[in-house]
């Protein structure tokens, strides 16, 4: 079996000049769990070329030897059953399959994008003392707002974290799907409206690299990117000293008037944050007056279970977000979600 | 904007006519419609045409009208494709490109619409139609009359499809029509109504072809042709009928609850008012991948009659062959949520559906090993189906590779509806579906028409698709590694225009693929006379179908069959059958009706209105639908008898036809 032998470093050949050849983002990452997203599309595609390369080869081959035109092949036109072949044929996919479906359990659980980073890289586990940087990110037309909670600010269309610092970015959308990816930092997950999910990564080196909307949303889409920067400690303290002083307040009229559908929109910082803005994006409550998603359903709750004051979850019994804006910050309430 | 009780929401300005491209496509398409249209009253043919075609319940022309439907829309479909290529190509830094995202957003939904539902849709309908009653030695499907009903619903959906071209827009929202985005906060226009009802109409006559077929597949069998006796094709197309049936009305009614969102101001998939997006996304993949499965189940059934025909062999692994198909079946409604593992469903329910979507691909390996064992130590004739079908056995097991790659959900983080799912997709649907089509093509053209297709060009196509697809494809794949996302109408980075100028090249190779398929059926128009089959068996063929006349008598057989052996016609063939001659009797027919073209006429008008807002019309169009179906009830003179003298000379000249040429 040389041919097929040839055939298999061929396209290993072919993989690894991908790998090293041109600028794939995707299989060369520069965050710890777009590494391990990329290490497992090697491992993956390598595992069924043990199965697709014979395959290949053995169709030419068939396809080469019982030619018409040669009679010195064997025919055997009634031959059509073999009962340890078809063991073979219905096994050997079996069994490539059930070491991949291993491998699809367990690094779909490591590799939950809302599960909190364990390892900041292969050799560096999380310690219990690190805090992620919290980033809030809101997908607009056509645009993209990023809060800072623990810094108190926001950016248009450019993000960034410390090297080597766990990121949780909250996500959500204002009117329609997008998707929030930097493909050098790691996968990708959908930002829809009303609703919130999570994505933990980190950067391991600093860099400055693109981000986009991977999911199609009118007009805008195509120009609906942003700069990821990965950035020193000290860099990334400068570049929020930076948004402090330059930046404008972003409050809830700031909000409303961003999150206008526009296209090519150039960076822009703000060095205050409306208190709980996002959890207002979130429960579609920005506009003075409109009510709160989480209240709305705890209203319907109370109706239910006859629980007497409506703004406080019938559950938890903790006050909720409302939406006149409010003079004391109230913790968004993450865990509802 | 108030609406106009008569006209709704149509006003001149729905016209493009401020569009170059449109006018120009508009001016073409008038100019070619009206040549043609000339030619047909010029020869007389109206007439022969609505007697023949349009009002025909034989199951063999309605097979024929959706394939030439299917073929017809493939150049729609690949019109927009090319202006895709073309403006991913040019797009780059400060140039804009000529499409402006208003157009490319509308190009990008209607070339998937057109090429799943009415391009693919059509060509595999058309296949079932046409050879399945032929292969289980019936005369005609069970329901004659509600297949030409089918028939002209799914070109009622394509004409309103065509339609958005020049009057109003189609929907600017990706092939899904996902809410939000196809809600009306975000798409006021015409735009998704067009998408909506053009599919709805087009379903209904998908759906009712499923009730069709598997009616009957399973009650109009020739004696002896027990289920695991039925030729493979007929199996795949059992096994594809019943998936429309139990996955249509799932599209239906989704497409119903997004529609009295936009009409009613229901709150289903709105961001407010407790309305859930979610939902949509997950009903409309639980039709969506089965729908992957309708399309690409009769083209395995295709190929396992080329593969066993052309080998001369019979078909290694009948059973695990059919065990496969049904395994498929089933497991296709298992798998939907792996579409969007990014919506973030949590890791084990990601990993249900990464795993149930990998155990497919091993009945699909299976299969593919079952037509690599019946071309060993087989005598492979490298005729053009052949031809297609080794070079979908190479192109689609890397199709199937990158989908089980994508199956796994941390791999799909980073690939999803990147280039390189692009790229997947089209890897297995044109190296899976559209080369199987094209196999089939060849294969039964001289079955449906009494002559071969002409081999020349035939292989001219074949090694211009197979060469082009490689070069649009394998950049995407590249592309997507590269995190270059779909749908986008224009780039920054310079680095990538290589690849996308590959692909480009890649288009116009196959472009020349069509440009030869066109040519081979006009040639073969010309020589028809040498490329002539009066055996009605060109092949050396296995199965029923080839046992009949090319092209089949109306009746198809004149005694029906009994069968044997799963290739019944080679069993026949070898035990010494003799062709009866003699003592022909009377055969009961169905009639020819007009109520399905005009039932059909009357719900696209129905749609059109809808889509308009014209109330008034929609309406009247409504009442009208339902009293002609209700009138249509009391026809009574719905079949007649063949005589036996007729049949008698028809099979006296095949007598003597098949008499002067052996």
């Amino acid at each position: 079996m040389s041919i097929q032998k040839k055939l298999r470093a061929a396209g290993l050949l072919a993989l690894v000049s991908l790998l090293t050849g041109c600028n794939t983002v995707v299989l060369n990452p520069s965050g710890d769990v777009a590494a391990q997203q990329g290490h497992l599309i090697v491992i993956s595609t390598v595992l069924m070329l043990l199965i697709i390369v014979p395959v290949i080869a053995l169709t030419l081959l068939f396809a080469w030897r019982y030619r018409a035109s040669n009679k010195e092949a064997t025919y055997k036109p009634d031959w059509d059953h073999s009962t340890q072949l078809e063991l073979v044929i219905w096994a050997a996919p079996l069994l490539i399959i059930i070491a991949l479906g291993a491998i699809t359990w367990i690094s779909t659980h490591t590799l939950d994008p809302f599960r909190p980073l364990q390892r900041i890289d292969e050799n560096r586990p999380v310690t219990r003392d690190v805090q992620p940087l919290v980033v809030d990110v809101v997908a607009l037309d056509w645009k993209w707002l990023f809060i800072y909670p623990e810094q108190g600010i926001a950016t248009v269309n450019e993000v960034a974290a410390p090297v080597d610092r766990p990121i949780e970015f909250h996500i959500t959308a204002s009117s329609v799907m997008n998707s929030f990816y930097i493909p050098a930092l790691a996968g990708q997950i959908y930002a829809m409206p009303s609703m919130e999910t999570q994505l933990h990564a980190v950067i391991n080196k600093a860099g400055d690299y693109e981000g986009f909307s991977a999911n199609y949303s009118g007009a805008g889409f195509s120009h609906m990117h942003f700069r990821f920067h990965g950035l020193t400690q000290a860099d990334f303290d400068t570049w929020v000293q930076h948004a402090k002083a330059s930046g404008e307040p972003l409050d809830r009229a700031g909000y409303l008037a961003i999150e206008k559908p526009s296209q090519n929109d150039p960076v822009r910082y703000f060095g205050s944050v409306a208190p709980d803005l996002f959890g207002a994006v979130v429960n579609r409550c920005v506009a003075p007056g409109s009510m709160c998603i989480d209240q709305m359903m705890a209203l319907e709750n109370s109706k239910r279970l006859g629980v007497k004051d409506p703004n406080c979850d019938p559950v938890t019994g903790k006050p909720l977000n409302t939406a006149a804006p409010q003079s004391t910050p109230v913790p968004a309430n993450r865990e509802q979600q | 904007m108030t609406d106009n009780l008569l006209l709704g929401r149509l006003s001149l300005d729905a016209i493009p006519y401020h569009e170059p491209i449109l006018v120009g496509t508009f001016c073409a398409v008038a100019l070619g419609g009206m040549v043609v249209l000339g030619a047909l009253t010029y020869f007389r043919l109206w007439g022969y045409l609505w007697r023949e075609w349009f009002t025909s319940i034989d199951h063999k022309k309605i097979g024929v009208m959706y394939i030439v439907m299917g073929l017809i829309m493939l150049l729609r479909g690949f019109a927009d494709a090319v202006m895709m290529r073309a403006q991913q190509a040019l797009s780059f830094g400060d140039s804009t490109g000529f499409l402006p995202p208003h157009h490319f957003d509308q190009v990008f939904t209607a070339h998937g619409v057109i090429m799943i539902f009415f391009v693919a849709m059509p060509l595999v309908t058309g296949f079932m139609n046409f050879v399945v009653p032929l292969q289980i030695g019936a005369r005609d499907v069970a329901f004659p009359f509600l297949n030409n009903f089918s028939f002209w619903m799914t070109a009622g959906g394509g004409i309103l499809v065509m339609l958005s071209l020049f009057v109003g827009e189609f929907a600017k929202t990706g092939w899904l029509a996902y809410p939000p985005l196809s809600g009306l906060l975000a798409s006021p226009d015409v735009g998704v109504d067009y998408y909506i009802w053009s599919l709805q109409i087009a379903g209904v006559g998908t759906l009712l072809s499923g009730v069709n077929l598997i009616a009957t597949i399973v009650k109009m069998r020739a004696p002896g042709m027990t289920m695991m006796k039925m030729p493979v094709f007929t199996w795949t197309a059992l096994c594809t009928n019943v998936l429309i049936v139990a996955a249509f009305p799932v599209l239906t009614a989704v497409l119903v609850l997004l529609s009295l969102d936009r009409y009613v101001g229901t709150n289903f998939f709105t961001n407010d008012l407790g309305g859930n997006a979610m939902m949509y996304v997950n009903m409309i993949w639980i039709w969506g991948h089965p729908e992957v499965y309708i399309l690409v189940l009769p083209v395995f059934g295709i190929f396992s009659e080329v593969v066993s025909t052309f080998s001369g062999k019979r078909l290694f692994g009948y059973a695990s062959m059919v065990y496969a198909t049904v395994v498929i079946t089933i497991l296709s409604y298992l798998v939907w949520l792996h579409h969007f593992f990014t919506m973030g469903s949590g890791a084990s329910v990601n990993s249900f559906f990464g795993i149930t979507t990998m155990i497919i691909s091993i009945p699909t390996g299976a299969k593919i090993f079952n037509w690599l064992f019946t071309m060993y130590r087989g005598r492979i004739k490298f005729e053009v189906p052949m031809l297609w079908t080794v070079g979908f056995m190479i192109t689609f097991v890397i199709g199937g590779m990158t989908g089980v790659l994508l199956a796994v959900p941390p791999a799909d983080f980073v690939l999803h509806n990147s280039l390189f799912l692009i790229a997947h997709f089209h890897n297995v649907i044109i190296g899976g579906v559209l080369f199987g089509l094209f196999a089939g093509l060849n294969f039964w053209f001289p079955k449906a028409f009494g002559f071969k297709l002409d081999p020349f060009w035939g292989k001219v196509s074949f090694w211009f698709w197979q060469i082009g697809f490689f070069f649009a494809f394998m950049p995407l794949y590249v592309l997507g590694l590269m995190g270059v996302t779909r749908r986008l109408s224009h780039f920054d980075d310079m680095s990538l225009r290589p690849w996308f100028l590959i692909a480009a090249f890649g288009a116009a190779l196959i472009a020349a693929g069509i440009g030869a398929l066109l040519m081979q059926i006009f040639v073969s128009i010309l020589k028809r006379k040498e490329l002539a089959d009066h055996t009605g068996d060109p092949w050396g063929g296995r199965t029923l179908e080839w046992s009949t006349s090319s092209p089949p008598p109306a009746y198809n057989f004149a005694f029906t069959p009994r069968v044997h052996d799963n290739d019944a016609w080679h069993d026949m063939k070898a035990n010494g059958y003799e062709r009866p001659v003699n003592g022909f009797i009377d055969i009961h027919m169905p009639k020819n009706t007009a109520a399905g073209i005009v039932l059909a006429g009357i719900a696209t008008v129905m749609g059109f209105a809808l889509i308009w807002h014209m109330w008034l019309i929609a309406g009247v169009a409504f009442a009208t639908l339902i009293i002609a179906t209700i009138v249509h009830t009391f026809n009574y003179k719905r079949d007649f008898y063949i005589q036996a003298a007729d049949v008698t000379r028809t099979e006296d000249a095949r007598t003597k036809l098949l008499a002067a040429h052996v």
